[in-house]
C-alpha cells in the first residue's frame, strides 16, 4: 500500500533545483528538471553524504556541491567511474502538486 | 534498426573513435545507440596501446599491462569482434568488406583506420628471416625470441623509432648498432647539439653508432647473418630491425577507388571522397599532412565520431606536435621548429658537464620551436606557451630557468612529480596519491587530464594541482599524453573552448543561455555543472543590462551567499570596508551570535570576522540584523571581488606616506559587488615596507611618498605569485581609474575560474600594459564599463533576502512520516 503525502506545489520548485523535504527520519531532496520532471531522493550523496539538494542540476542528474560526484535522479547511483548509490523515492505529480510515497520513505 | 558501422583496423586511432562515440548515446545503453558496430582487424589481439611496445621491448611492462580494450570491453559495448583476419576488399556499390577468411560484413557507414606500416629499405636481402620492423605485438614477439637466441642486432635508422628499439634490444642483452644515414641522430626533432649529447650519452651505455652510413644489402642464407654497406664494409647481424620511416597503409583504400596521395585524403570532418566513408589515424592524409604521433590522431578520433553522431560540425584544423624519446633516464624533448630561420632569435643554454641543453627559437618574442636535453622539466610549459602564442617578453630573461624561476614557489613542485614517492599527496582536496593516479592511469588506458578527474577525482575541485597531474600522466604515459589539443574544451558538454566562447558572446551579441548553446551546438541540453557556471559569469559581464542572473547557474555558494561547510551549515562574513570598524558594529555582531548561537567566530586573514555553523534556515533572518546595523555581504562565498586589506597608513604609521586605509576604503566602494571569474583580492600598503602583502594581491597598491605603485597578477595561497609592476600614478583618482580598468579587463577577458595570475602569465604583461597603461581610451572604456556594471551589482544580496527575495532557498518543507 503506498502513502501518497502531498508536499509541495510543483512551481514553488524552481526548474533545474530542488526544495528539501524534512521527514522525522531525513532529509529527502526533490527536484525539478528542465522539463519538468520530478524526483525525489535522500538528500545524502552516496560519496560523503553531501547534500544533493543544493547541487547544480543539469539534464536528469545532479552534481554533489562537495566533491562534484554526478548523480542520476532516476536511479540515485552515481554516474561515470564513481561508484555508490543513494535511496530514491516514488513520487507523482497531480494538480500540479507534488506528492511523494512515505510508505516507501518509511521502510528506507 | 540501427545501421551498421564498420571500422576497420582494431588499432589507437579507429578504437578511439569508438569510445567518441559512445560518449555521445543518449540512453543507457551501452556501446553505440546508433549504429550496430564491427570491428575487423588484422592483427589477434585486442586493441592495445602501441606506443608501451618500447618499454615492452625493454622489459619494463609487459602486454597485458598495455591492453587498451579486452575482449569482455567489446562484448559489454556489443561490437562484433573480428581478430587475426584483414580486410582484403571493399565494395562500395554493395556497400560491404570482405576479409581474408572471405566473410563479408555490409557497412552504411564505414572508418578505415589501418594504421601504416614500416618502411622496408628496397635492399637485396631485405625478406631474409631475422629482418623486419617495429611496429606490433608480433614484431616484439620476434625480437624478444631472437634476443634469446642471438647476440648481434642492427638497427637500421637513428631516429626515435629506431633508437627505442635499439634501447630494448640492448636491455634484451643484445649488441647493437645503429646505423643511420645522415650526420645526426633524430634530426627531425633535435638540433644538432641536442643530438650530439643524446648520442654520448647512448654511447655511454654501450650502444655504438654508424653514422652517414648507408645499407646495401643484407646476406645470409635463410637467416640474416651480416649487413653490406654502400662503402663496401660488412658487420655481423642476426637480427635486423628497419626503422626508417612508416607509410601510411592505404592499400585497402586504393583498391576500392578512394582517392589517395601519400595517404587516405579526408576532409576537415575526416570524409574520404565517399563521404559515407571516414579515416582517421596515421593511414590519413589531412590538409596535405600526415601524422605519426597519437596526440592528433585523438583529435581526429573526436571529430569523426561527432560526425558519426551527427552532433555538431567540429572540424579538424591540423596539430602541433611535441616528442618525448621513451628511453628510461634520457629526458628528452622537442616541439615545433626548433631549426632557427632568418629573423627568429634563439635562447640557448648549455651546459656540457651536466649534461643539460635548452634552447628556444623565438619570433616576436613568441615561442616557435623547443629543444631540451637533460632537463625536461619544463617542456609542458613551454609547449603550452608555444600553443597559447604567449608574449614572452616579461619573463625572456629568466624562461630558460624554468617556471619555478617566475616568482612562482608552487610550480616548482610540478617539476619533482618523478622522484615523489607513491604515496606522496598530490590532490589535497580529494586526497589522491600519486601512486593512486598512475595505477588509473595503466589501468584504464589514460590518456588525459578530464578521464583522470574522471577515476581519481584528482584536480577535479579546487585545480590547483592540475600542473602536478598533468606532469604525472606525461611522465606515466609518455607522448600518448594528450595533455595539448590545439585548444582545450570548456567542459564535455562542448568541444569549443572558453576563448570561442567569449568571442561568440561578444560578437553576435548572445544574449541568453540557450542562445549560445545552440549557437556553439552544445551538445546537452541544459549544460552541465562545469560550463552552466561559465556561461553564466561570461553573459552577465558582457551584458550587465540585459542579461538575468541564473540562480540555478551558480555553485551553491553563490546561490545562498554564504560559504556552505562540510557539515552542510553555512559561514557569514559581513563586508567592513577598508578593515575598519566601529564599536556599534561590533556590538551588533556579538549580538547576532547571541541571538543565533554561533558556535565560534574567527578573524579572517582579509581584516574582517568570520561566523561560523550557521543553519540555512537562519540565514536571512541574520542577514536582517545585520543589514540593520548597517553591514553588507562580504562576497567571501563567491567567485567575485573579496577584500581590500589596508594597513595603518599615514595618519597612524611613522612611516605611512599616504592615507592607505583611507584609499583602501574608497577601493572597496569602488569594487564591492562585482562578480568575476574567481576570487579577486586588493590591498594597500602606506610604504614600501608592504604590511598590508599588496604584492601577493590581484590588484595590489604600494603608496609612496610621489605616488602609487600599482601591482596586478598576484596571488597568496597554494601557488604563490608575486605581482608584477604595472605602473606608478600620482593621484588618488587615477588609482581609482587604473583599478576600473585593470579590473575590468580580467572581467572580460579571463577564462572562467582562472585567477589574475595565470591570467597575466598567459596573455602577457606587455599587453595588459599596453591596454591600461598607454592606450588611455580604451583604459577610460573599460573603466565606463565597469561602472556601468557595478550599478547593477551593487546591490547587497543578503539585504534583499531579509526582504524575501528567494524565499523558497531558504525554507525547508516538512512532513510528518
Ligand atoms: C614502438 C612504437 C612506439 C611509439 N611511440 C610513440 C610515442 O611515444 N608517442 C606517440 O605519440 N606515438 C608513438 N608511436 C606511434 C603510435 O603508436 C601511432 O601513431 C598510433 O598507434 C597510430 O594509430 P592508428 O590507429 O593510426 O594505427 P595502429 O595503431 O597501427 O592501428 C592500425 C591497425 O589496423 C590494422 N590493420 C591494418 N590493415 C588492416 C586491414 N586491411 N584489415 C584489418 N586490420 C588492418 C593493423 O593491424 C593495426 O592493428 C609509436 C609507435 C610504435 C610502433
Ligand atoms: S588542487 Fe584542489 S583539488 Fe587538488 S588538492 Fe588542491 S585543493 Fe584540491
Ligand atoms: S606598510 Fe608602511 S605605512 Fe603601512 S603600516 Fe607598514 S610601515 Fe606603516
Ligand atoms: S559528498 Fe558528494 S561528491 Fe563527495
Amino acid at each position: 500500500m503506498s502513502n501518497w503525502s502531498e508536499v509541495v506545489a510543483l512551481e514553488e520548485i524552481p526548474q533545474l533545483g530542488s526544495r528539501v523535504v524534512k521527514t522525522d527520519t531525513m532529509n529527502i531532496a526533490v527536484f525539478r528538471t528542465a522539463s519538468d520532471e520530478i524526483f525525489a531522493m535522500k538528500d545524502e550523496c552516496p560519496h560523503k553524504k553531501g547534500p544533493l539538494s543544493q547541487g547544480i542540476v543539469h539534464g536528469t542528474s545532479v552534481t554533489c556541491p562537495l566533491h562534484n560526484w554526478r548523480i542520476d535522479l532516476t536511479s540515485g547511483e552515481a554516474l561515470g567511474p564513481d561508484e555508490g548509490c543513494t535511496n530514491v523515492f516514488p513520487v507523482k505529480v497531480e494538480n500540479g502538486m507534488v506528492f511523494i510515497d512515505l510508505k516507501v520513505v518509511q521502510t528506507a | 534498426m540501427k545501421d551498421k558501422l564498420v571500422l576497420v583496423g582494431n588499432g589507437m586511432a579507429g578504437m578511439r573513435a569508438l569510445e567518441e562515440l559512445f560518449k555521445h548515446n543518449t540512453t543507457d545503453d551501452k556501446g553505440s545507440d546508433q549504429y550496430d558496430v564491427t570491428v575487423i582487424g588484422a592483427e589477434p589481439h585486442p586493441n592495445y596501446n602501441r606506443i608501451m611496445l618500447s618499454p615492452v621491448l625493454a622489459g619494463e611492462q609487459i602486454i597485458d599491462d598495455i591492453i587498451l580494450n579486452s575482449r569482455e570491453w567489446y562484448e559489454e559495448n556489443n561490437i562484433e569482434l573480428i581478430t587475426g583476419d584483414a580486410a582484403v576488399e571493399i565494395s562500395r556499390v554493395k556497400k560491404s568488406v570482405i576479409t581474408e577468411s572471405g566473410k563479408e560484413f555490409p557497412y552504411d557507414r564505414l572508418l578505415i583506420a589501418t594504421g601504416s606500416n614500416p618502411f622496408i629499405i628496397p635492399i637485396p636481402g631485405a625478406d631474409k628471416e631475422g629482418v623486419l620492423g617495429f611496429r606490433d605485438i608480433h614484431d616484439v614477439d620476434v625480437m624478444v625470441q631472437a634476443a634469446k637466441d642471438h647476440k648481434k642486432a642492427v638497427v637500421i635508422g637513428g631516429g626515435l623509432l629506431g633508437l627505442e628499439a635499439a634501447n630494448g634490444l640492448m636491455k634484451q642483452g643484445m649488441d647493437v648498432t645503429v646505423v643511420h644515414l645522415l650526420d645526426s641522430l633524430m634530426e627531425r626533432q633535435l638540433d644538432k647539439p641536442a643530438s650530439s649529447l643524446l648520442k654520448s650519452s647512448l654511447e655511454e651505455r654501450g650502444m655504438t653508432f654508424l653514422m652517414e652510413t648507408s645499407t646495401a644489402e643484407i646476406l645470409g642464407d635463410k637467416r640474416v647473418t651480416s649487413v653490406k654497406f654502400a662503402d663496401g664494409s660488412e658487420i655481423d647481424a642476426d637480427l635486423v630491425v628497419m626503422a626508417v620511416g612508416i607509410r601510411p597503409n592505404l592499400e585497402l583504400a586504393k583498391k576500392a577507388g578512394i582517392h589517395c596521395e601519400r595517404g587516405i585524403v579526408v576532409n576537415d570532418t575526416m570524409q574520404t571522397f565517399d563521404p559515407v566513408i571516414y579515416s582517421v589515424g596515421e593511414c590519413v592524409q589531412h590538409r596535405n599532412e600526415c601524422y605519426g604521433l597519437v596526440a592528433p590522431l585523438f583529435e581526429q578520433a573526436k571529430v569523426a565520431a561527432n560526425h558519426l553522431a551527427h552532433v555538431g560540425s567540429t572540424r579538424y584544423i591540423g596539430s602541433m606536435t611535441s616528442t618525448k624519446l621513451k628511453v628510461t633516464g634520457i629526458d628528452l624533448f622537442s616541439a615545433g621548429e626548433f631549426n632557427e630561420q632568418e629573423g627568429d632569435e634563439v635562447l640557448q643554454i648549455q651546459d656540457v658537464a651536466s649534461g643539460v641543453y635548452k634552447k628556444l627559437v623565438l619570433k616576436d618574442n613568441v615561442i616557435k620551436g623547443a629543444v631540451m636535453f637533460g632537463d625536461t622539466m619544463d617542456g609542458t610549459w613551454y609547449f603550452s606557451l608555444m600553443r597559447d602564442a604567449t608574449n614572452i617578453a616579461d619573463f625572456r630573461k629568466t624562461i630558460l630557468f624554468g617556471q619555478h624561476d617566475l616568482g612562482d614557489a608552487g610550480h616548482g613542485e610540478s617539476t619533482m612529480v618523478m622522484s615523489l614517492p607513491d604515496d606522496a599527496e598530490i590532490c589535497g582536496c580529494n586526497g589522491v596519491t600519486k601512486g593512486d593516479i598512475v595505477q588509473a592511469i595503466s589501468k584504464n588506458g589514460i590518456f588525459t587530464l578530464d578521464e583522470v578527474r574522471a577515476h581519481t577525482k584528482a584536480s577535479s575541485s579546487c585545480g590547483s594541482c592540475t600542473g602536478l597531474v598533468e606532469s604525472i600522466l606525461a611522465s606515466t604515459v609518455g607522448e600518448g599524453y594528450d595533455a595539448t589539443p590545439s585548444k582545450k574544451a570548456v567542459c564535455k558538454c562542448t568541444d569549443h573552448c572558453h576563448d570561442d566562447v567569449i568571442n561568440a558572446i561578444k560578437e553576435h551579441e548572445l544574449k541568453t543561455m540557450p542562445a549560445v548553446r545552440e549557437f556553439l551546438e552544445w551538445k546537452t541540453p541544459d549544460g552541465c555543472a562545469a560550463c552552466r557556471p561559465a556561461l553564466n559569469y561570461y553573459l552577465m559581464a558582457h551584458w550587465p543590462e540585459d542579461y538575468k542572473d541564473d540562480l540555478q547557474s551558480r555553485f551553491i555558494n553563490e546561490r545562498a551567499h554564504g560559504n556552505i561547510q562540510k557539515d552542510g551549515t553555512y559561514s557569514v562574513v559581513p563586508r567592513m570596508f577598508g578593515g575598519l570598524v566601529k564599536p556599534d558594529e561590533l556590538r551588533a555582531i556579538a549580538d547576532v551570535c547571541d541571538k543565533f548561537d554561533v558556535p565560534e567566530m574567527k578573524v579572517t586573514g582579509g581584516q574582517r570576522i568570520d561566523m561560523f555553523g550557521i543553519k540555512k534556515e537562519d540565514l536571512p533572518a541574520m542577514w536582517k540584523d545585520l543589514s540593520d546595523a548597517g553591514f553588507v555581504s562580504g562576497h567571501a562565498y563567491g567567485k567575485a571581488m573579496r577584500t581590500v586589506k589596508t594597513c595603518a597608513g599615514k595618519t597612524w604609521c611613522r612611516f605611512g606616506t599616504q592615507n592607505s586605509t583611507g584609499l583602501g576604503v574608497k577601493l572597496e566602494e569602488l569594487t564591492w559587488g562585482s562578480y568575476m571569474q574567481h576570487k579577486y583580492k586588493l590591498a594597500v600598503s602606506g610604504c614600501p615596507r608592504n604590511c598590508a602583502e599588496a604584492t601577493i594581491k590581484d590588484f595590489g597598491v604600494v603608496c609612496v611618498d610621489s605616488g602609487y605603485e600599482l601591482h596586478i597578477g598576484g596571488n597568496g595561497g597554494i601557488k604563490v605569485r608575486v605581482t608584477d609592476l604595472l605602473c606608478k600614478v600620482e593621484t588618488e583618482e587615477e588609482v581609482i581609474e587604473y583599478c576600473a580598468a585593470f579590473t575590468q579587463k580580467y572581467r572580460e577577458e579571463a577564462h572562467y575560474l582562472e585567477r589574475t595570475a595565470p591570467w597575466v602569465e598567459r596573455v602577457g604583461l606587455t599587453y595588459i600594459k599596453d591596454c591600461i597603461v598607454d592606450d588611455e581610451k580604451e583604459r577610460l572604456a573599460l573603466a565606463e564599463r565597469f561602472k556601468i556594471s557595478q550599478k547593477i551589482s551593487q546591490v547587497d544580496p543578503w539585504k534583499a533576502r531579509a526582504e524575501g527575495q528567494d524565499a523558497h532557498e531558504f525554507t525547508q518543507l516538512k512532513i510528518a512520516g
